[in-house]
């Protein structure tokens, strides 16, 4: 009992830090709650993070996946859906499944090679922490953003601003389907089966389920006390629990507790040693059978949406790409641009597992998953998007905050010297050719002067770039006001550089004596 | 940091103090009538030297302290430059004491409430912080506004403007009885200046439209609004000579210590333009929006026409 309630308020605590994290647009949690996120398998192995690699291997050999019931987000999430499942609706108790190795095994398969041949995407849709950061920033933050819309609405209409209006459109809707997509079916997994994603799918789940087979602590089952019941496996959402064989098999118990004081007769114990059994005396029953195909439904159903996901990805992206740069003088970007501190787009989309932590916390949302920007490898990670808004030469928020390094941390010196991408103008598009009128909103935006204004015709004056010296910011493109072609744009650096240094202004000291009218 | 109530109003008690003494045999100020030594209305007043808070109360002596400007009951609108995630010393935005000494003295002079608000250019929050202007108004008991979304802004049309003929403009000064602008003087690459007229860029919600439509002639139309500032108080403390608006380091920053006050927009451009050109040159030819302003009669560009007060601190 008291191991279930620690772990339940652990697990709610973590939880909701979690989500509120990627909700939270207004900075009320400091930017450190991003270390949690580091404490995540998968951004610890992506940032090589070998104390925290180290320390959830020795807590999964003490006590088995407490990882699993404890911080990973996607399982608490799983465990909320069951529970209100379990609790509004009339569901049938849990029941011991049979172990789908070879299935587990064979995802852990696919996901290695993929990485040893460089494609990250794979480890990405799956890894349980990068799909719950999706689903709380494309599907759960639009949400949360519109009801802050809503409070500022009431409250601008009562003369309060202490909400105030943001932007609550979906970022990417590539990202956002797979996100809704992921929820779906984990949700639905969940819904029927408890924890079905973390035992048969879930590459985390069958790592970690590997090292519990060894762990000192586990459930266990006195054999002598045990009269098989069953009642115990009713309330496994994990299906580990064989009443029949009398064995717990510990690879996929998530350590809930949630069996441990259903017991009468006082079998089942978390202690040391016991079985280590996988159930290989199991006759299965029909019931168990037929379970286990709708198991595999819902695994294939898994697999074509990946395959889907995969398809539209391909597809929308250079759509995107068309109708993003249409009109009279229409130019391509090369490369996207990646945040600063990513070092290159091979570095990004090598280390990325797409958790959007970086799109939810972008002050300026100008962070949006690619579609295919970055081709089907860098599938869903983060580029930079100006047309709303443009990178804010004094922030380095996103370096600061990403959990697998795929954006390495920047100090603002570091940051101020950052070229992501260089400015190009495109004179024929330019107001001031064009209309021979006064603009220079590029310039104005230009935290370096890579954009000056210098004299054009009479007291006309026309932007001239110093590609050298641009950050990649954006400012320019964000706001040069010339549709449907813009005249000036950042050109993303495959490779990022340090800029050259400009030269300073001269200083001066005036002493005014007169007003000068 | 914020300014707590008792440093506050010390400084202003000190200031008007400082005021008093230091102007005394430089100008022939009559405090309190609001009119110069030959009788004549006030129209602009000058002033040099000095800290920001007592500069603006020897500024506003002349017209009579600000009461001539703000009456009881009113809602006010004290709208700074808060354009750029910038600090105070990096002159990107209108200094923060001057605002919050500005909102104070609104306040006293019955003001039912004052909003503070700016259409930023670097996202909005960080502006507010980083210019601590949110913190310093925000102490003097101002209500802080955003204005990052389209939701604040409500279309309004401009008669008497040439290309800009409707504008969607912030619902603070919308719903405000009388409203003080208060920039501050700077360089800018596509205005050449940036001073009180395009400060109102700042009311607007759609800015793309002022740079695709004659930057000059739309600067000098948003200034045709039938509801202008009661009052254009120009922050010449310290001074961004080149790069502007944004400014890349302290070496663009110089400190003459200037403030203007006049309630004609063109006015106090014309002379805020006139006391730049000392530091770097800038004749009144290349700051377009000022003849063309004029010739909308919103205002005067001839400084002789005008009563003049100059203060020495």
């Amino acid at each position: 009992m008291f191991l279930r309630i620690c772990r339940r308020v652990l697990a709610l605590l973590f939880f909701l830090v979690f989500l509120f994290y990627f909700l939270d647009f207004a900075e009320i949690l400091p930017h450190e709650t991003s270390l949690f996120m580091t404490w995540q398998l998968v951004p610890a192995w992506m940032e090589k993070n070998v104390a925290v690699l180290a320390t959830l291997g020795i807590v999964t050999l003490l006590a088995g996946r407490i990882y699993c019931s404890t911080i990973c987000p996607l399982g608490i999430l799983q465990d909320g859906i069951a529970w209100v499942a379990r609790r509004f609706q009339k569901k049938p108790a849990y029941r011991y499944e049979s172990p789908q190795t070879a299935m587990r095994w064979g995802i852990v398969g696919v996901v290695v090679f993929a990485l040893a041949l460089g494609v990250t995407a794979v480890l990405s849709l799956l890894d349980p922490y990068s799909a719950f950061g999706r689903v709380a920033t494309n599907v759960f933050r639009p949400v949360y953003l519109t009801g802050n819309n809503l409070l500022a609405w009431i409250g601008t209409q009562n003369n309060n601003y202490t909400f105030y209006y943001v932007n609550a459109a979906v970022q990417t809707l590539v990202a956002f389907f797979v996100a809704l997509a992921t929820l779906l079916v984990v949700g639905i997994l969940a819904y029927r089966n408890g924890r079905t994603y973390c035992n048969t799918i879930c590459p985390v789940g069958t790592i970690l389920g590997l090292l519990s087979r060894w762990s000192w602590l586990r459930v266990r089952i006195s054999p002598e006390r045990c009269v098989g019941c069953g009642m115990c496996a009713k309330k496994c959402k994990g299906g580990c629990i064989d009443p029949k064989a009398k064995t717990v098999d510990n690879s996929r118990c998530v350590d809930c507790f949630n069996c441990l004081g259903t017991c009468k007769f006082q079998a089942l114990t978390f202690g040391i040693g016991g079985n280590a059994g996988i159930g290989k005396s199991l006759e299965p029953s029909e019931k168990v059978a037929q379970k286990e195909d709708e198991g595999t439904t819902s695994r294939r159903d898994f697999l074509s949406f990946l395959l889907l996901a995969a398809a539209t990805g391909g597809s929308t992206s250079r759509e995107t790409l068309e109708l993003v740069y249409t009109g009279k003088l229409p130019f391509t970007r090369q490369f996207p641009i990646a945040p600063p501190g990513a070092k290159s787009i091979a570095h990004l989309i090598q280390h990325c597992t797409a958790c959007h932590l970086c799109v939810a916390k972008c002050p300026v949302q100008i962070l949006k998953p690619a579609v295919g920007e970055y081709g089907l490898e860098g599938f869903l990670a983060p580029r930079m998007d100006f047309t709303r808004g443009f990178c804010n030469f004094d922030c380095t928020i996103c370096s600061e905050i990403c959990p697998n390094d795929a954006i390495d941390i920047l100090t603002m010196a570091q940051k101020h010297l950052t070229q992501v991408g260089k400015v190009v103008f495109i004179e024929d598009n330019c107001v001031v050719k064009v209309d021979e009128t006064n603009c220079g909103a590029c310039s104005e935006h230009c935290p370096t002067q890579a954009v000056q204004m210098v004299p054009y015709k009479g007291s006309l004056t026309i932007p001239k770039i110093d590609p050298t010296i641009c950050v990649g910011c954006g400012g320019c493109e964000h706001i040069c006001p010339v549709r449907p072609y813009r005249a000036i744009y950042v050109e993303g650096n495959e490779v990022h550089v340090e800029r050259a240094e400009f030269e300073e202004s001269e200083k001066i000291e005036v002493q005014l004596d007169d007003f000068g009218f | 940091m914020s300014l707590n109530r008792q440093e506050f109003l010390k400084s202003i008690a000190l200031g008007g103090l400082a005021t008093a003494l230091s102007t005394e045999g430089v100008t022939d100020v009559l405090a309190q009538t609001g009119a110069g030594a030959n009788g004549k209305q006030v129209d602009l007043v000058a002033v040099m030297g000095g800290e920001p808070v007592e500069m603006l109360n020897a500024g506003l002596k002349p017209f009579g302290g600000i009461e001539r400007f703000v009456k009881r009951g009113q809602k006010i609108v004290v709208k700074p430059n808060i354009g750029w995630d910038k600090t105070p010393e990096l002159a990107g935005n209108t200094n923060p004491q001057l605002v919050a000494a500005l909102v104070k003295l609104c306040l006293e002079a019955g003001a039912s409430e004052v909003t503070v608000f700016d259409h930023t250019c670097d996202d909005w929050r960080r502006c507010y912080r980083t210019s601590e202007i949110e913190a310093a108004a925000k102490a003097a008991g101002a209500k802080v506004m955003p204005g990052n979304e389209e939701e604040y802004y409500r279309e309004v049309a401009l008669p008497r403007a040439k290309e800009m003929r409707s504008a969607k403009i912030h619902q603070a000064i919308l719903e405000c009885d009388a409203w003080i602008n208060v920039p501050i003087l700077k360089n800018h690459g596509g205005a050449n200046m940036t001073i009180a007229m395009k400060n109102l860029m700042g009311i607007v919600w759609d800015r793309r439209f002022f740079h695709t439509h004659d930057l000059h002639q739309c600067i000098a139309d948003i200034c045709t609004y039938e509801k202008m500032p009661v009052l254009n108080i120009v922050d010449a403390y310290r001074v961004m000579k080149s790069n502007g608006p944004r400014g890349r380091s302290l070496n663009d920053v110089v400190t003459p210590q200037g403030m203007f006050f006049s309630p004609d927009i063109v006015a106090v451009d014309t002379a805020a333009t006139r006391f730049f050109n000392q530091i770097v040159a800038m004749p009144l030819e290349d700051v377009g929006y000022l003849a063309k302003g004029e010739s909308l009669n919103v205002g005067t560009m001839d400084l002789k026409t005008l009563n003049i007060q100059r203060v020495r601190i």
